[in-house]
């Protein structure tokens, strides 16, 4: 089986990790947004859930469709979603997995004590069983201009 | 034909394709119409059970279905139907298979208990009998409370605070000051506030662990099923009898065990009804006491820590049902009293002629409770000009400013007298008006009232069967009058 790859860029990578640790302990989430399998710019959204921000996060609809809009605005496409585990190893959950929806890149970065630490990258099976893990790798020549984090 | 907007990650399955028209004149059909030419969809839009997936939207335009007719909406060829997901996830890393899922009767996996829920949940982890197992089927376990009253309050604390991982809430009141005596769930900076919003508040504070789902909505014959279907054990704290007989039966239907509990001033009953063998609701009381023979909590008042004591008998007996421990209280009906500080148990055996639950059922589905219960909605009241049978607070009011010599009879009691009262009243408690009738002129009109209308309209049925020829009942009683007339009186 091949293992699916996905690139990110240097500043892509550090927007990720700032963002968990601005939003430790909670959960933080945003989109994923480039083409093919290459991650350009990600779009920080609020967490919604009414779950306890600590343990779960939700994208709203309403944010959802935005973040969607915004990728085609870019001449991109939506690839997937990040997400924080506060305290927890960068794997993805049992709530993960019955919450996930298929092709979509699901990053996840562990933040220790505050700390930004490991991030993974995760993609659903096709029969929803369980995820394969995939691999990040960084892109060469990422371009500081093209890897703007796009503000919300 | 209707277009519906295929979000990014289905794509795949639509070659490509960001649109796809689609027939059907409800979003039912239509999905149904797209997952048949799409068949790779269906995995991803539906359950096993073939319900539309809880982290799927549909919206149709730009209105969320749930809030429309949910699948029923009806769509025409102009409307454009959105997929939208909700991208929701968390920590609490996938369990591996548990081999020993006995859980509460269920199949699912136990979840894993992460190293804060271990430190939490210590003083549980170190007994033999809970154990990190047991608290997994804790963690695993939805509990559905009726009612964030008096009963729910207790009930619901403590079983977040123990861990159950799901607890459902259904109560669609808000928080008034006479609930604070008794319902700790809830206090002073929450009146006006809906229950459910207070009562999220207090239980997250209480444990984040826990999924609380709240259902603003009064149980019905309509959604009790729905609404009990994801559940393990069904909590009843409700205050009156046909929401009770209501809770019973759909119990019965569903196969959900009932934690009962119910009080009233300085008593409380608890049992455990319709478990599998195991005798309801109906086995003990097939049919409802009378209407207005048994007062509600509101007209006969309750001692505030009573429910403390009841509830939390029913979150015991739930905790022992998750956790499979113990005697429940089943088959047996525990009657406390807080006066005399004393506990009974009567024994109670499953009815094979139970109209539920028993060998030949003839209940199969749910019933209209109120109408079974008497207290439907009451036929309008005959409103002849020299029949009339009610008076308004205002009406009232402004015959005392005419001056007219009005007599009023107060049927509360003593107590209730003590707290507020129209001016002028004399006291004839309910209990009291056949001995005492004689005091009265049967030919002079009276005027009849008690707190909300119910007891005094029972005098007044009774004073016109003994020939009184003008009873008045003053409608929504003296809390009514307050309200409209004298708000500087103190509500109870």
């Amino acid at each position: 089986m091949t293992i699916k790859r996905l690139a990110i860029t240097a500043d892509v990578d550090r927007a990720i990790r700032a963002h968990g640790q601005e939003t430790f302990p909670h959960e933080c989430c945003g989109a994923l947004v480039g083409s093919g399998d290459r991650v350009t710019a990600v779009v920080p959204l609020p967490n919604m859930t009414e779950e306890g921000p600590r343990r779960r996060f939700l994208v709203r609809p309403s944010d959802y469709r935005d973040a969607e809009r915004r990728a085609s605005e870019l001449g991109h496409e939506l690839l997937g979603f990040y997400h924080s585990h506060p305290d927890h190893p960068a794997r993805p959950s049992q709530y993960d997995l019955d919450h996930a929806w298929p092709t979509f890149a699901y990053i996840i970065v562990s933040v220790m004590a505050g700390a930004p630490d490991a991030m993974t990258v995760w993609f659903l099976k096709e029969d929803r069983s369980s995820f394969d893990e995939g691999q990040l790798t960084y892109a060469e020549n990422s371009h500081p201009d093209t890897a703007a984090t796009v503000h919300g | 034909m209707p277009k519906i907007l295929i979000p990014t990650p289905l794509r795949p399955y639509t070659d490509k394709q960001d649109a796809v028209d689609a027939r059907g004149a409800t979003v039912g059909e239509l999905l149904a119409d797209l997952t048949r030419k799409h068949a790779g969809l269906k995995a991803h839009l539906y359950n096993d059970q073939g319900k539309l997936r809880s982290f799927v939207n549909v919206y149709v335009n730009d209105e969320d279905i749930r809030y429309l007719q949910k699948e029923q909406t009806p769509v025409a060829s102009s409307d454009t139907v959105s997929i939208i997901p909700s991208v929701a996830g968390g920590v609490e890393t996938v369990a591996p298979p548990a081999t020993d899922a006995v859980g509460s009767g269920s199949s699912r996996a136990l979840p894993n208990l992460t190293n804060d829920e271990v430190k939490r949940y210590s003083r549980h982890l170190i007994m033999p009998e809970v154990g990190v197992d047991g608290q997994r089927k804790l963690k695993a376990a939805k509990v559905l409370c009726i009612g964030a009253g008096g009963l729910g309050s207790p009930v619901s604390m403590y079983l977040a605070a123990a861990g159950v991982g799901t607890l459902g809430i259904v109560d669609f009141d808000v928080v008034d000051f006479s609930n604070l005596h008794r319902q700790i769930l809830h206090g002073t900076p929450d009146v006006g506030r809906s229950k459910l919003q207070s009562a999220r508040d207090k239980l997250h504070a209480i444990n984040p662990e826990v999924e609380i789902q709240t259902y603003e909505t009064a149980l019905s014959s309509q959604n009790a099923l729905k609404l009990f279907e994801p559940f393990d054990i069904i909590v009843d704290g409700t205050d009156n009898f046909p929401t009770r007989y209501l809770v019973n039966d759909a119990c019965v239907l569903t196969g959900k065990p009932n934690a009962y509990g119910s009080i009233f001033r300085f008593e409380g009953q608890a049992s455990v009804f319709a478990t599998k063998g195991g005798p309801c609701y109906r086995c003990l009381y097939p049919e409802p006491p009378p209407p207005g023979l048994v007062p509600s909590c509101a007209e006969g008042g309750v001692l505030g820590v009573l429910p403390g004591i009841i509830g939390i008998i029913q979150a015991t007996e739930t905790v022992k049902l998750i956790l499979g421990i113990g005697e429940p209280l089943i088959g047996r009906f525990l009657i406390y009293d807080a006066l005399r500080m004393r506990f009974r148990e009567l024994k109670l055996r499953k009815d094979p002629d139970c109209p539920v639950c028993g060998t030949h059922p003839t209940v199969k589905q749910l019933i209209d409770y109120e109408q079974f219960c008497g207290v439907g909605p009451a036929a309008p009241e005959p409103v002849a000009v020299n029949n009339a049978t009610e008076i308004t607070a205002v009406e009232l009011k402004q015959r005392m400013d005419r001056g007219e010599k009005l007599r009023i009879i107060d049927v509360r009691e003593p107590n209730e007298y003590q707290i507020c009262r129209i001016p002028g009243t004399e006291l004839i408690p309910l209990g009291d008006v056949p001995k005492r009738y004689n005091e009265l002129d049967p030919d002079q009109e009276l005027i009849v009232h008690c707190k909300m209308g119910g007891r005094s309209a029972k005098a007044a049925d009774f004073l016109r069967s003994v020939g009184f020829k003008q009873v008045l009942n003053l409608k929504g009683g003296i809390l009514d009058w307050i309200d409209k007339v004298d708000p500087s009186q103190p509500k109870y």
